[in-house]
């Protein structure tokens, strides 16, 4: 199966102006993709030119740039349709990001579907973001939050899974891949699970995205969110994928412009799918850059990505396992090129400021992922997060980097 | 000695390095040798929650100064720490209160007391001002 040549890789580090600076003097390792991705020049263009010669608000005139425009950000949202293969694209709506589409769902099918003393049902491994808006649904609703844990490899218990549905459950939300210990969850059979007890199911895809081919209609799931952002794009452009039966059932998350049909002060009909889920001025430039940024991940093929960075994965794996105590924590036999450690009975913080001053970005602290830290009892972790552009070099100097904090703090 | 020659003697021993590891290397030598505070303090009461390093600091006044304690979980904050138990402990309330901390900024540690770090060190540096004007405040009273 063919994956990206060195050679290959050289070229694609050039699309991606950023990746050619220095930080202290040395050329940036940045290793910090986990919370965002950096953006290859033809994003950063389309964003360019699009202000310079289309911008105009979309959906609201007769005009000729808006014609342009509303044309642009419909491309887009079909661009999107085809990367994730969904049916129509009244199931792709425009949000603010990952976090933005969780919180729409948790409010709108909580309007409408959630009682008090009833059920939902996350993971021990979710982002905060994925745990907060249920959180704040249960509080409205009087609902309680069930969990389902993981174990010490980091991969969910799917019988105490299967085992947590009762007749109470009425949605259940979690991760395709774990932001801190970049386990790939089964998600395809957990909806599957799901769906024989009638309970729908909402996917946080933002850290799936960007590492693999997503198949919605595959997955069968009922929503899917995801970020712009993590995936090359803008910052700022999220997606939440939904089934349309959902979507046409649900009330609106929020109220304004271009998410009205009628709007008398007596009573407002709403519009069709999908634009009763956007509503304002929507972000219709990043919507663009995304677009601009699926057809970038495209040109050079997700499953090549995919197993290129594989390889990286182990690579990384094999060579920081190498130093004299280092811990990983996520060993999932399913993982993307997300690497959590601690070395020895250093500091997160500390360790992390010295990697800077070497040019090496990592992240540092809980990772939005607190239950997490809390389960290995640990207050944090240093976190490489890999993707396609970067090196086998680069990792030897993240190796080289670690033996050098190793030593000043021994 | 007063906080301004403590803060110029601080900068003058910086001045020797020219290197970032080395200056890390200095603080985490200090952070070694800074006495931890009384474990029986490293509680909820005196933690400064930083999202990414906690800080514990306390204040005492004996003979009229202000004794700083302190401790991190972080070497490096650490070291910062005993930087500013140098300068501002063993003094006066209203010293203490009306001292301009410049030689952060000076031997290149701003970043490290930047709101964005979260490691404790901005937030601490005001409650040890906020220690001060209690303690001022009761000796006025007093």
């Amino acid at each position: 199966m063919e994956s990206l040549s060195d050679i290959q890789i050289t070229q694609i580090r050039k699309d991606f102006p950023i990746l050619s600076t220095k930080v202290y003097g040395k050329p940036i390792v940045y290793f910090d993709n986990g919370a965002t991705t950096q953006k290859p020049r033809v994003v950063i263009d389309a964003i360019s030119e699009f202000y310079r010669g289309k911008n105009s608000s979309v959906h609201r005139g007769v005009h000729f740039l808006s014609e342009k425009s509303t044309e642009a950000y419909e491309q887009a949202r079909e661009t999107i349709r085809h990367f994730i293969n969904a049916g129509s694209t009244n199931e792709i709506i425009f949000t603010s990001g990952a976090t933005g589409s969780i919180n729409a769902i948790a409010f709108s099918f909580g309007e409408k579907y959630i009682k008090s003393g009833d059920e939902i049902l996350i993971s021990g491994m979710e982002h905060h973001s994925n745990i907060v808006p249920w959180q704040m649904l249960c509080e409205r609703k009087n609902a309680s939050l069930k969990i389902f844990p993981f174990n010490r490899n980091g991969e969910l218990d799917i019988e105490k899974f299967t085992g947590s549905f009762t007749e109470k459950t009425r949605i259940v939300a979690f991760t395709h891949v774990s932001n801190t210990l970049g386990t790939i969850n089964p998600v395809k059979e957990m909806i599957r699970l799901a769906h024989q007890h009638n309970v729908p199911v909402l996917i946080d895809g933002a850290q799936a995205i960007q590492h693999g081919n997503i198949d919605v209609l595959e997955l069968d799931c009922d929503f899917y969110a995801f970020s712009g952002h993590k995936v090359y794009g803008p910052n700022g452009i999220g997606v939440l994928y939904g089934k349309e039966k959902w979507l046409e059932e649900l009330p609106p998350y929020q109220g304004g412009g271009d998410m009205v049909d009628n709007v008398t002060f007596e009573k407002t009909t709403y519009n069709v799918l999908p634009y009763k889920y956007e509503a304002g001025t929507t972000n219709y430039v990043g919507a663009i850059g995304l677009k601009t940024a699926l057809d970038y991940i495209s040109s050079i093929g997700i499953d090549k990505i995919a197993r290129y960075e594989k390889s990286l994965l182990y690579y990384a794996t094999e060579k920081l396992n190498s130093i004299d105590g280092l811990k990983i924590f996520g060993t999932a036999v399913n993982k993307i090129s997300i690497i959590s450690f601690l070395l020895d009975n250093i500091h997160h913080y500390d360790a992390g400021l010295v990697l800077d001053k070497l040019g090496i970005a990592v992240r540092t602290g809980n990772h939005c992922n607190q239950p997490v830290m809390d389960y290995y009892g640990i207050p944090g972790t240093l976190r490489a997060s890999l993707v396609f552009y970067n090196t086998r070099e680069e990792v030897d100097r993240l190796y080289e980097g670690l033996l050098k904090v190793k030593k000043m703090f021994s | 000695m007063t906080i301004k020659e403590t803060q110029d003697n601080i900068i003058n021993e910086f001045e020797i390095f020219n290197d970032w590891l080395d200056k890390y290397d200095y603080l985490i030598n200090l952070g070694n040798d800074l006495p931890m505070i009384d474990p029986k303090y490293r509680t909820e009461e005196y933690i400064i929650n930083g999202c990414q390093s906690k800080v514990w600091l306390r204040a005492d006044l004996q003979d009229g100064k202000i004794i700083f304690t302190a401790d991190s979980d972080a070497i490096i904050t650490k070291g910062i720490i005993s930087l500013l138990i140098r300068v501002l402990s063993n003094r006066g309330p209203e010293e203490v209160m009306n001292s301009d901390l410049y030689f952060i900024d000076s031997i290149g540690l701003r970043e490290n007391l930047s709101p964005t770090r979260a490691n404790g060190l901005l937030a601490m540096t005001k409650k040890m001002k906020l220690y001060a004007l209690a303690y001022y405040t009761m000796q006025k009273k007093g």
